[in-house]
């Protein structure tokens, strides 16, 4: 058993299967928010693991070749921005605004929630970068005194957050511009919430995904000072 | 689909070569990203060109790719276990703040293009 669970091939097809079983089941369920595929093949995952007594490093044999591939796939939000590109280029100082204004918010609300809470700085530079790419999140918090793992962690959920509750409560407030929700979504939730605004609209996706590379960048350059300030 | 793929490879190396080689704060991918971007630009390839139906695939499945490391839950339970509401909670308002300040902040300048009759074509 172990001698197969320690292939590749374990990790990858247990990925790709959960994947798309979560994703029928988010069809047939009439695309409800709870059942957003990321998050139910997370849960199918660990699930199989725990049940099957396999371990995170083992299944990271064939994981780690799906994760590889995020870095051709942040290169392809390339695709959706150049589709786009005649619709943002008249727009790129209010998109340059909105980005700055939003990364900061998320950073700065999140250290001082954390300390409001009785957090210790460690898991400031922790969570500070979770609306940032997953990569930059990871690098971000590592940088700053903060536990990878849990950043990793914590900024796919954040992403799953926003696939979830992102489109409803954009709704709540009454935004229908496809170009302001894809410009939040991809701010706050990064490439998961880029993907959730691709599903919804193209041009939503493109704005998203120009939102997150615009976001990381921001981030990286803002959270020192982020921290330093409110250190 | 491989040649597509080739040319998305090749857009990270660059990008990460340009990132470590100039100490940019951005991590590789992106800097190949807004790399591939200025090539499109200039180049303008048609929608059946390689790269345009590589990249558009692989952008379909996004989110298995991010499985992996939602995963990695496993190997922080503890300090999840500890520190469940200072997380939770920054999680949760610091992703609202995010949300929230990015419309508030696109108020003003998006929403007088919103009106403009020969946006969005």
């Amino acid at each position: 058993m172990h001698q197969f669970t320690t292939t590749p091939l374990f990790g990858v097809t247990l990925t790709i299967g959960a994947y798309g079983v979560a994703h029928r089941l988010w069809l047939r369920g009439g695309r409800h928010p709870l059942l957003t595929p990321v998050l139910v093949a997370i849960a199918l995952v660990v699930a199989v693991l725990h049940v099957a007594g396999v371990g995170y490093a083992d299944y990271l044999t064939g994981g780690d070749l799906l994760s590889f591939l995020l870095g051709p796939a942040t290169v392809a939000l390339a695709v959706p921005l150049h589709r786009a590109g005649p619709s943002i280029g008249r727009m790129l100082r209010p998109v340059l605004m909105a980005v700055l204004v939003g990364s900061t918010a998320a950073m700065a609300t999140t250290v001082v929630v954390v300390r409001l809470c009785g957090g210790t700085p460690q898991l400031e530079a922790t969570l500070a970068p979770k609306s940032a790419t997953t990569p930059i999140a990871i690098v971000l918090a590592s940088s700053t005194g903060g536990v990878a793992a849990l950043a990793a962690v914590v900024t796919v959920l954040t992403g799953v957050l926003g696939a979830v509750a992102g489109p409803g409560l954009l709704r709540a407030v009454g935004i229908h511009d496809p170009r302001v929700r894809g410009l939040a979504l991809g701010v706050a939730s990064h490439g998961i919430g880029t993907s959730r605004a691709l599903e919804e609209d193209p041009l939503a996706g493109a704005f998203a995904a120009l939102a997150m590379a615009l976001s990381g960048i921001s981030t990286s350059l803002l959270m020192p000072g982020v921290l330093a300030l409110l250190g | 689909m491989i040649e597509g793929l080739f040319q998305l490879l090749m857009c990270q190396l660059v990008g990460t070569l340009l990132s470590q080689a100039l100490h940019l704060p951005i991590p590789g991918p992106v800097a190949g990203m807004l790399f591939l971007l200025a090539i499109l630009t200039v180049r303008r390839p048609g929608v059946e060109a390689p790269v345009m139906r590589a990249g558009g695939r692989i952008l379909q499945d996004l989110p298995l790719l991010f499985i992996p490391a939602g995963v990695g839950l496993v190997t922080c339970l503890g300090l999840l276990r500890h520190q469940w509401l200072p997380i939770g909670a920054a999680m949760l308002l610091g992703w609202a703040a995010g949300l929230l300040g990015t419309v508030f902040a696109s108020r003003g300048g998006l929403a007088r293009n919103a009106s403009d009759p020969d946006e969005g074509q």
